[in-house]
């Protein structure tokens, strides 16, 4: 008796674990629902969460001496305000017409570079060349910001290569360096959904077109341009956002300001609930532009 | 209130000025925050503001234990219930303090200390003397902007339209302007044609976390002219730059900074601590001359005067009649501060909404 009870032991474990497995496998959705609770916990909770506590905040009133939000003091006044002083319809237009901007300076730079990579570079010069891409990927954020800073300043890069030609620096408050370091801050997220949407046009098509006569530029008008859009799309979707989002760029080398500056401001100098009244309107904004980038595809290419 | 001093929690988080917790790493001789953390083991961490709203902003955060501000941060601060009221007699240093910086509006609540000063000053006209002749007022940023086209630089906070809102109260009797942060709605809106004025001749902008940047244009000669702080001045004339810092004849704003502690400290021992090394000759007498302001205690100046000779007289410390036409920050509030039911005033929000409308524009 004394030597069957670890036996026992043993053999009753794994056909625990078995029975459980058996019980899940009669019940797949069960399955799903422990496999997926634990991301969708943090989805709903903590992503989801703080977005609703924050579009909250936009219908709440603050203190204007103390700054301290009340919390279920429901009120419209955020709204008014931003409806009422036009300065918020000029910074949305800036911001937007920012991002329009570095999206097509970025399409524009991308296009060829991705072209070169896809169609035109050896196997080995490709992957050398998707390296090269991916490299500013590497550095942190902030770190390209301030080598652009030092590039811009009063006593910096520009100013020390041009002095010869009695040019000084733009210096840190123009509104272009915010235009120049957005480019190159997001370019390889343009790069990239081309060079990927470029591979996948097949080579029997480009050849199909030569054969029916048509010439090079004709070929890449009409065959490989309308193949490779949506992933043009794809990438404006990164460059867009990614420039509508962004305060720490233009704080740093100008002295414009965009949404995310105003909503910033406003947030740490008291105004909790302009601030999130304001976010909304790139919320929507971004709303507005995933839609129509879904239509045209671009979701199929990322 | 504390009652009792025990011992230290290891670790300590500061919202502060620039400057105004140094270990050396900037200039090692200056470093009045290594000798405190080997004396009492709490590990000093700081992050600066950028202006005073930020920096109310940052303690309403819980994430420290309190910080170095202005007044008009610390009226905030205390009305808000967010710093607490200090046991003065648990510290040593407090004694030496100049009794004229105790128990001030901007230090205290109904006659209960609620922080211990750290240093005061003004805001400076600073000028480049190769490109433009002495001044005496402040209408090279006002009235003769045009004059410095793209050239000016001041600073970038909300706060600053109480520098226009006081060079109105000293040009123009008719406004009626005692006060540059209690401002009726006239008054108000006064400052900012005057600022917007400004802002038509391309200002450049500088903040407490930009404060480098000006010092950097100043240099280049990108700025001719502009409002900065002592600390400025010390850089540039330390690398030999043309520029000359006055407080001018209208008088202008400064500020008297004050440690607080915060009501949810989690390490209130060691903030007890930082308070009363701030007010020791030593590490005053260090901040101060670090900073260029004034110290706040006579042991203080004595140390300072063998760091750099001079400090206490050209900071007046000691000089009562030369702060009698600053004007320390202080929060535009509707009820203009006072007991006057009648009057009201332009509140912080409308001053936030109007920076960000001359901004933005």
């Amino acid at each position: 008796m004394a030597t069957e009870a670890p036996s026992l032991a043993s053999r009753a474990a794994p056909s625990r674990a078995r029975r459980l497995a058996a019980w899940f496998h009669a019940r797949p959705r069960v399955q799903l629902g422990v496999l997926l609770a634990a991301p969708l916990a943090w989805f709903v909770l903590v992503y989801l969460g703080s977005l609703v506590v924050l579009l909250l905040n936009a219908f709440w009133t603050s203190d204007p001496f103390t700054g301290r939000v009340n919390p279920f003091d429901w009120s419209l006044a955020a709204f008014e305000q931003i409806l009422g002083n036009e300065v918020y319809r000029t910074i949305t237009v800036r911001t937007v017409g920012m991002a329009m901007l570095v999206t097509v300076t970025d399409a524009l730079l991308a296009f060829p570079i991705a072209y070169y990579m896809a169609r035109v570079a050896s196997p080995r010069t490709r992957r050398l060349l998707v390296i090269v891409v991916l490299m500013p990927l590497w550095a942190s954020y902030l770190v390209k910001i301030f080598a652009w800073r030092t590039v811009f300043l009063g006593n910096g890069f520009l100013s020390w290569i041009l002095a010869p030609l009695g040019i000084s620096g733009p210096g840190t408050d123009e509104i272009s360096n915010s235009w120049i370091v957005f480019s190159y801050l997001w370019l390889p997220y343009m790069i990239l959904p081309i060079f990927a949407g470029l591979e996948r046009v097949p080579d029997s098509l480009v050849e199909a077109s030569g054969d029916l006569g048509a010439r090079a530029g004709t070929t890449f008008r009409r065959v490989i341009l309308p193949l490779v859009f949506p992933s043009v799309v794809a990438g404006s979707i990164f460059t867009f956002s990614l420039t509508l989002g962004d305060y720490i760029v233009p704080s740093l080398v100008s002295d414009a300001k965009f949404i995310g500056n105003v909503i910033y401001d406003n947030s740490a100098l008291g105004n909790f609930p302009l601030a999130a009244a304001y976010s909304m309107v790139p919320i929507v904004i971004m709303v507005v532009y995933l839609t129509v980038a879904r239509r045209l595809g671009a979701f199929e290419s990322l | 209130m504390l009652q009792e001093l025990g011992d230290g929690e290891g670790e300590l988080n500061l919202v502060i000025w620039a400057g105004y917790a140094e270990d050396g790493s900037a200039f090692p001789e200056f470093d009045w925050v290594t000798p405190f953390e080997e004396e009492t083991g709490c590990i000093v961490n700081a992050q600066t503001q950028a202006d005073s709203a930020t920096g109310v902003r940052m303690l309403q955060s819980g994430e420290f234990d309190g910080g170095s501000f202005s007044g008009n941060a610390t009226d905030r601060l205390m009305a808000a219930g967010d710093v607490a009221p200090v046991n003065v007699e648990l510290l040593e240093n407090y004694d030496n303090v100049f009794e004229g910086l105790k128990l001030q509006p901007h230090n205290s609540l109904d006659g209960v200390p609620y922080g211990v000063p750290h240093g005061r000053g003004p805001n400076l006209l600073m000028w480049n003397t190769d490109e433009v002749d002495d001044q005496t007022t402040w209408d090279g940023l006002w009235e003769n902007a045009a004059d410095y086209e793209g050239q000016l630089s001041v600073f970038d906070s909300p706060d600053f339209i109480a520098d226009a809102a006081l060079h109105i109260m000293a040009s123009d009797d008719d406004m009626g302007i005692t006060n540059p942060y209690q401002l009726t709605q006239e008054q108000f809106d006064a400052a900012i044609a005057l600022l917007e004025d400004q802002f038509s001749h391309n200002p450049q902008f500088w903040d407490g976390s930009t404060f480098t940047d000006q010092i950097t244009a100043f240099a280049a000669g990108d700025i001719t002219i502009g409002t900065t702080w002592q600390y400025q001045v010390n850089s540039l004339v330390a690398e030999e730059a043309p520029v000359e810092a006055i407080k001018p004849a209208e008088g202008a704003t400064g500020w008297s900074d004050t440690w607080m502690i915060a009501s949810d400290a989690a390490h209130p021992n060691c903030m007890y601590m930082w308070m009363d090394h701030m007010m020791s000759a030593e590490a005053n007498g260090q901040a101060t001359v670090y900073f260029g302001e004034a110290p706040t205690s006579q042991q203080a100046c004595d140390y300072a005067e063998t760091i750099a000779a001079g400090h206490c007289e050209q900071t007046h410390a000691t000089d009562e009649a030369y702060w009698e036409d600053i004007w320390y920050w202080s929060t535009a509030r509707e009820d203009c501060a006072d007991d006057d039911a009648d009057t009201t005033c332009v509140d912080y929000d409308a001053w936030v909404e109007a920076w960000t409308t001359l901004r933005g524009s």
